[in-house]
């Protein structure tokens, strides 16, 4: 599907992949660090979203009023994101900016200041987020759902944070956090646009040689036992809407009923692609899907979707539907859950399994067409797994059976393995 | 500075106007075996009967639904089987078709796309499922202070009555009179090849784009529609202030702005360069330094100016906790006066300048991008050479025009403010 990039570690462990793209005049670079919201122990949940808050306030070399401006100069763009297995940090300029975002990459991986007033400020900061996803109804039930289709694992604690760590955590927890997992053994950099590799290469050695290795962050996991019962929660708050989530516990990227649980999904509620950054800002195609056709075209919900992303370890495929106005959750759940139970009885058909390969090929074309994707994807799975997990996942997926996704189906849609989350609206009081 | 884009030739779009006034855009690119499709009709919200906005966001949402020769289902299998999904955008002034196919099915999908748009049927049993849906987004608009301050502060900018005060969705005791009749009529007297612009971006050569839109819209026929009456925009000569109540929410969002100026004015350049700086640039601007960076108060704050066909608004967003909200307002009001004092520095001006003529390469490298570009260059007539022109046009404004656009538009004695959230007048909190 792309064409290949070239790869190359430096003595301090850093991994750099490279790939040429002369379609624009433009380079993206990305920092990967394998380090996220799985990585916390209790007391400290939501660090790692602080630490990369944190890491955009000012370097040894880059001084606090000079952050701003410093890629945009370049007509440039930066950003960062943190998840469950994974924090990032992406720019993406004119070519000539190429060396500055080297630059910055390098001072923010060993050169943050971390400065006791911008903790603080940045403290209200990151509360302020938490709220304003509190607002939604939907996002608060998935943030309770996945707490409670986990015990164990850390995947169970929400990427921001719980409140009361947020209001606790110290600038040393942050400072420390920060130098222990901000290490070139332990990241990935991407290079991806109107560059020669050979050159990439002299100024990444040139940026980041003198970064110093540092001990190995050890990935301690617990790994989440086997569910043996049927999970649920409800949430009865003031609100309009009634949403319904049902969360399967699903395979990790590498394994082997990833990509028929990806044709599954895409047989349920659509294609929706595997690239964090771009995969959903865009509708999926999903009228010919068998949810879509049981709960909206039905008039039982106004909406209805999968979500099955590529992690590290095991995580959950997750379906969402809102109820239109006046539509009991049970009647909902009920129809969600028969379909369900019959693909797992029934598998699928040739003509769907087709129908899936074509708009999981499409969606892999439309989620690669700037520098800015192409390069997360590499870095993204080069992080959670290994860049070629991605490259091979269109062989994967026109490879996939029947058999393999029906005993997909099987085994991940079981009773047993999900949780069942209401968001139940009760009548707003007014003020 | 860095390189202005596409040096030396430009986009330079191909630009053919059909027999029957239908405009075809067409630019081929070769960064992926795709085609971004954008298909514009000047059929958007302002259309709206008067007795009943929001006929042309639910004629949007069943517009697909079945056409003279496609049923749903026929409509859904061709869409779905190759991995495509429309995404259809009323906004005030366009009706927009827009999607990304494959370039091996580029005729297939404008020949569907033009089908949906010049025949649909609008089938009762779709119509009636698709009103559940817009009553159910409608209500989870009601429960979003977000959408709530926003739409509040439209409304009294312009008035309820207003093309632009009107909630693009409308009611929902409208929507659910709204027979098939009705949208049937409105898509006759405002769907026409006079009104449509087709912008076809991606891996297929110009000459084979133009082809295949004459073979599309060559044949529409429909007269011309009369333009739609707007009245004039009224500027607030005071402040206003509207809180409402959403004590079921965690946090309490602002929504704090002015009428500005016509797209077609001027004075567009100096506003648009104002309003980056003020609360766009880097992280939000001015206001992002003050209130997030600087005070800890908001995650999100950031202006927008949506510079229209009628004066269109400036409008500053912030999501804070309630016990910030008077000391986020304070915040905007300090920052809003500074800039409309001092203006700009000559520095800040020119980052601004280099930024907005630097990051063209980025908004033009995806296709859809670049049509979305080519949509906006042809809606306002700014000329095919445009994005050529726009680094000059920008590097020529100065630091006078800036800060006569700050004195003009950002008066604080004359702002109109809506708070929405966990957070009352009386009690402040």
């Amino acid at each position: 599907m792309s064409p290949s990039h070239r790869s190359h570690t430096l003595d301090n462990g850093l991994k750099v992949l490279v790939r040429e793209e002369h379609t624009a005049p433009l380079a993206s670079v990305w920092c990967w660090y394998k380090v996220g919201s799985r990585d916390e122990r209790p007391g400290l949940t939501g660090v790692s979203h602080w630490v990369e808050h944190m890491n955009f306030k000012g370097t040894t070399n880059i001084p606090r009023d000079q952050v701003k401006g410093i890629i945009e100069q370049f007509g440039g763009a930066w950003n960062g994101y943190t998840w469950i297995d994974q924090t990032t940090y992406l720019e993406t300029a004119t070519r000539d900016a190429l060396d500055r975002m080297l630059f910055i990459e390098s001072e923010r991986m060993a050169r943050c200041l971390y400065h006791p007033d911008d903790c603080e400020s940045e403290r209200t900061v990151i509360i302020s987020e938490l709220h304003g996803g509190e607002n939604d109804p939907d996002q608060l039930l998935d943030q309770e759902l996945t707490a409670t289709a986990f015990k164990a694992h850390p995947y169970r604690h929400p990427t921001i944070g719980w409140l009361s760590d947020l209001q606790s955590m110290t600038r040393e927890d942050l400072y420390g956090y920060y130098r222990s997992h901000y290490v070139p053994n332990n990241a990935t950099l991407v290079i991806v646009g109107d560059v020669e590799p050979d050159d990439v290469f002299r100024k990444v050695e040139a940026h980041f040689g003198g970064v110093a290795a540092g001990p190995q962050p050890v990935r301690k996991t617990t790994i989440e036992p086997e569910q043996t019962g049927e999970r649920r929660l409800t949430i009865r708050k003031e609100g309009t809407t009634a949403y319904l989530k049902v969360a399967y516990h699903a395979p990790a990227v590498a394994d082997a009923g990833f990509v028929p649980a990806l044709v599954l999904d895409a047989v349920l509620t659509s294609a929706k692609g595997v690239n964090l950054w771009s995969s959903f800002r865009v509708a999926p195609p999903q009228r010919k899907a068998r949810l879509y056709r049981t709960l909206v075209e039905r008039g039982l919900a106004s909406s209805v979707s999968g979500q099955l992303v590529p992690t590290a370890q095991p995580f959950l495929y997750t379906v969402s539907a809102t109820a239109t106005d006046g539509t009991p959750l049970s009647a909902v759940e009920e129809a969600l859950l028969g379909e369900l139970d019959r693909v797992r009885r029934e598998g699928i058909t040739p003509a769907e399994l087709d129908r899936a390969r074509a708009q999981l090929q499409a969606r892999l074309v439309f989620d690669n067409d700037s520098v800015t994707n192409i390069a997360h994807q590499l870095g993204y799975f080069e992080t959670i797994a290994s860049v070629d997990v991605f490259t091979e996942l269109p062989s994967r997926i026109d490879a996939v059976t029947l058999d393999q996704v029906a005993g997909t189906a099987r085994e991940l849609l079981l009773d047993s393995n999900r949780t069942i989350g209401a968001f139940v609206p009760l009548p707003v009081a007014s003020a | 500075m860095p390189p202005a884009p596409q040096e030396g030739s430009g986009l330079t779009p191909v630009r053919s106007t059909l027999d029957n006034g239908v405009v075809v855009l067409a630019k081929e690119t070769r960064k992926t075996p795709a085609v971004a499709l954008n298909l514009a009709v000047r059929a958007g919200s302002i259309c709206d009967p008067p007795d009943a906005p929001g006929a042309s966001y639910l004629l949007a949402r069943v517009i697909d639904r079945g056409t003279a020769r496609r049923s749903a289902d026929a409509l859904a299998e061709e869409i779905d089987g190759r991995g495509i999904s429309l995404t259809i955008n009323v906004t005030r002034h366009l009706f927009s078709v827009v999607c990304t196919c494959l370039a091996k099915d580029f005729e297939d999908i404008l020949a569907l796309l033009g089908d949906v748009l010049m025949a649909p049927t609008v089938p009762e049993h779709e119509l009636a499922t698709r009103k559940g849906e817009v009553v159910s987004a409608i209500k989870q608009d009601d429960d979003s202070p977000a959408v709530r301050a926003t739409e509040g502060l439209m409304a009294l900018l312009y008035g309820e009555q207003h093309p632009y005060g009107r909630r693009t969705k409308g009611s929902v005791e409208i929507v659910e009179g709204l027979t098939r009749e009705r949208l049937l009529a409105l898509h006759a007297a405002r769907f026409a090849p006079s009104e449509l612009s087709a912008v076809i971006v991606g891996d297929v050569d110009a000459g084979r784009a133009l082809d295949a839109a004459d073979r599309v819209f060559g044949g529409w026929r429909a007269a011309r529609p009369a333009p739609v009456p707007l009245p004039p925009v009224a500027r607030s000569a005071a402040r206003r202030r509207h809180v409402i109540p959403m004590m079921n929410k965690a946090q309490t969002e602002i929504a704090y702005g002015f009428t500005t100026i016509a797209r077609t004015d001027p004075a567009y350049y100096a506003y648009w360069l104002m309003n980056v700086a003020l609360g766009q640039y880097a992280l939000g601007g001015r206001l992002g330094d003050s209130i997030r960076e600087r005070q800890g108060m908001a995650y999100h704050v950031s202006s927008a100016l949506d510079a229209n066909v009628l004066e269109g608004p400036l409008v500053i967003r912030a999501g804070v906790s309630s016990a910030n909200v008077e000391r986020a307002i304070s915040s905007i009001d300090d920052e809003l006066t500074r800039l409309r004092i001092d203006g700009l520095f000559d520095k800040e001006l020119r980052e601004m300048k280099q930024y907005l003529v630097g990051s063209m390469p980025r908004a033009l490298e995806a296709n859809a991008g670049i049509a979305n570009f080519l949509q906006a260059m042809e809606f306002f007539g700014l000329g095919l050479d445009y994005d050529r022109r726009l680094p000059g046009i920008l590097g020529a404004v100065t630091l006078d025009e800036v800060h006569e656009a700050a004195k003009e538009a950002l008066d604080p004695a004359r702002a109109t403010i809506v708070v929405a959230g966990p957070y009352t007048e009386d009690t402040g909190i």
